[in-house]
């Protein structure tokens, strides 16, 4: 969408485009985050309609980055998918104990059903794990309310906010009016706060103390009427839930009382034990782990569980009705549609050609090129995480018997080089298996799978303005591989067979950076370079 | 299905690339310029990768699910006649498909135009007046491409009276 669409008081967007026209309704000053199906568009959109968008190399660092800027007393609202918040996991929980200035938001994506993802972990345990405030949007009018609610409530607690969406919310589109903006009270400063935001021991011990008081306030001011809300039903049938769950328990059994959770960390236990006490069955309804289940049950409230058949994969209003009615029979498998496969002409399609001549074992990794694991290459042996191809490669090549471990290649994408990469390389260099090691790089000057976004390895930023750019074969070199060989794998796909041939029989350590630019992103690219061209000769 | 109190479900189906997502875009709006409720559902992320995609559409009064639930689709368009089997299971018992065979191609002066073509005979099953329709395609597509479009559309708007 343009930036002139999203200039009426009713409009129609997805949750993300709702996320970022609330923050930009907010004011708030940062946006920053990792590009991950399905949270990427918030950051786009942000940009688009004004707001000062960035990509982080990682999740870590935006959320370092947004931390920053709460402390300097801004608004900052930083996004990721689930995964990301296991990389941002580490700052999350100590900005839990130091609070913050300003307001900081953190958007947690997560993917149910795992459309476009690696697992389907539920984020909403972090909530908890992390102590810091969840809430949960429903439909993108609820993301553009709650977004606006959040950093209300991340200022008044001085609290960063969990904001924890699906695949349902994120990438549905449904109407939204736009609310009155929220004005920001102070602008940017910096104040010493030494013994609230240095967590040395002695002063993050307080600093819990501070949060679980926080948190019992916030839970007492869950129990008013706030985000969440009763629908007025059938005294026989209460249903508890959440998110964009609660669209379709709405559709599947209109006729059922509901109590809608909007915010739930901390939970409002009073509320949802009175709730409870007036229907004579209490049903939660929940995608993935039973969050809601155990916090009712935690508080010695009867609530009836899904039957463990529906807790993998997204809930929808057919499952809904089967979970009412206690249905446990096998539930039809979805016809399989044409699954996706890399582009004709992809780069990545002559990588995988020699891996899987040569009989390699690919530690492989997430993006496009994961894609290299279906027919007609079967040329990926592990995918675990961003980055991990290169830990997992080691690993094989430390244990396994020489002749096997001179096999072992870890390939990943050059946006995950940056994201995660870099510290395995380290690894690499710093315990060098007896057999050497040969790491490929499939370089296609974009993050391809999310929608073809900048990263730090192109040299330009979320908007495509020129920035400075990691080099990848000097970052290599400078680290201390001996062996770095820079190649365009279209030009010559045998010479490139034959250049990965000979790492592989060396006892070495190389890295073999396959540089082409993605077809996808091709046109753009070129567009970009000449139009930032144009802007420095006409300075 | 016209009645008031209840919600029209669509589902759009296709192959990354053949437009299934620009063309549920354009519908969606057409029920939101006409002041419906809409919500709209789609998984992206491989879409890009030449795989199946499809879209969900809902409007009426008040919806509530962004999901068209199986066998509830009143409509369903598909860009590509291997997609039918996959999905045909979504459509009520007297819901109505709409697939490539419907549209004579050699009329199109762009066969990428088939996917505006099918919303053409969809629409003609639709209660928004033409001008709406119309308006919604020239929002959502390159003004460069608005005359075949609008030729794709009204093609496939006359094919729907066949």
């Amino acid at each position: 969408m343009h930036a002139e669409d999203f200039r009426g008081e009713k409009l129609f967007l997805s949750g993300d485009e709702a996320v970022a026209l609330a923050a930009l309704h907010a004011d708030v000053k940062l946006g920053t985050g990792y590009p991950g199906t399905p949270s990427t568009e918030i950051l786009e959109t942000f940009e688009r309609v004004g707001g000062h968008a960035q990509w982080a190399p990682n999740e870590k660092v935006a959320l370092e980055v947004g931390i920053g800027a709460a402390f300097a007393g801004a608004r900052a609202l930083v996004t990721m998918k689930h995964v990301g918040l296991n990389v941002a996991a580490d700052p999350l929980f100590t900005v839990a104990y130091t609070g913050v200035t300003g307001a900081l938001i953190i958007v947690s994506a997560d993917d149910p059903g795992m459309a476009s993802s690696q697992n389907e972990q539920d984020n909403r345990r972090y909530a908890v794990a992390a102590g810091v405030p969840m809430l949960e949007p429903s439909d993108s009018q609820e993301a553009y309310d709650f977004t606006l609610r959040a950093i209300e409530i991340s200022e008044r607690w001085h609290v960063p906010v969990l904001f924890r969406m699906t695949t349902r919310v994120c990438h549905s589109k449904s109407v939204v009016q736009r609310g009155a903006a929220i004005p920001v009270a102070h602008p940017s400063h910096f104040e010493h706060e030494i013994r609230s935001r240095v967590m040395i021991p002695a002063n993050a011990r307080p600093a819990h103390r501070r949060l679980r008081e926080k948190l019992q306030q916030l839970a007492e001011w869950n129990e008013t009427p706030s985000l969440n809300s009763i629908t007025a039903g059938s005294d026989q049938l209460g249903i508890i839930t959440s998110g964009a769950c609660y669209q379709h328990v709405r559709e599947a059994v209109p006729d059922a009382s509901v109590l809608k959770l909007g915010m739930t960390y901390p939970l409002p236990t009073d509320l949802m034990r009175k709730f409870a006490a007036g229907v004579e069955r209490c049903l939660v309804i929940e995608e993935g782990d039973p969050y809601l289940v155990e916090g009712a049950r935690m508080a010695g409230i009867t609530v009836e569980n899904k039957p463990d058949m529906y807790r993998f994969g997204e809930l929808n209003v057919c499952r809904v009705r089967r979970i009412v009615a206690g249905d446990l029979l096998p539930e039809a498998a979805p016809i399989p549609g044409k699954p996706p496969a890399l582009c004709p002409g992809c780069p990545h399609r002559i990588a995988f050609t020699a891996l899987k001549n040569l009989g390699c074992y690919v530690a492989g990794d997430i993006g496009c090129y994961s894609l290299g694991v279906l027919p007609p290459f079967e040329a990926m042996d592990s995918l675990v995480c961003m980055g991990a191809a290169i830990g997992v490669g080691l690993g094989m090549r430390h244990v396994l018997p020489p002749a096997e471990a001179k096999r072992v290649v870890s390939v990943l994408g050059d946006s995950t080089f940056v994201h995660s990469g870099i510290t395995g390389l380290v690894e690499m260099v710093y315990n060098p298996p007896p057999t050497g090691h040969v790491l490929l790089i499939l370089d296609n000057g974009t993050t391809a799978m999310t929608g073809l976004q900048e990263h730090p390895g192109t040299g330009r930023t979320l908007e495509h303005a020129s920035t400075g750019k990691v080099i990848f074969e000097d970052l290599v070199r400078a680290l201390g591989v001996p062996n770095v060989f820079v190649t365009d794998p279209t030009a010559d796909p045998e010479s490139f067979e034959e250049l990965v041939r000979a790492a592989l029989a060396k006892p070495e350590l190389s890295v073999i950076i396959a540089r082409r630019n993605c077809l996808l992103a091709a046109k753009s690219i070129r567009g970009y370079e000449k139009c930032n061209e144009q802007q420095v000769s006409g300075d | 299905m016209n009645s008031k109190s209840a919600v029209t479900n669509i589902v759009v189906a296709g192959l990354g690339g053949q437009g299934v997502l620009k063309i549920s875009d354009i519908l969606a709006e057409v029920a939101f310029l006409s002041g419906l409720d809409v919500k709209k559902s789609e998984i992206h992320g491989m879409s890009q990768r030449g795989g199946s995609v499809s879209s969900d559409i809902r409007f009426g009064a008040k919806v509530f699910s962004p999901m068209v639930p199986a066998g509830e689709a009143n409509f369903l368009l598909v860009t590509q006649e291997d997609q039918v089997a996959v999905n045909l299971h979504l459509l009520t018992a007297n819901g109505v498909l709409i697939q490539p065979a419907q549209i004579d191609q050699s009329q199109l002066r762009n066969k990428r135009s088939l996917n505006v073509a099918l919303l053409g005979v969809l629409s003609h099953h639709l209660s928004f007046p033409e001008e709406t329709w119309k308006t919604a395609i020239q929002r959502h597509l390159p003004e460069v491409v608005h005359e075949v479009n609008l030729q794709a559309f009204a093609l496939g708007r006359k094919a729907g009276t066949h």
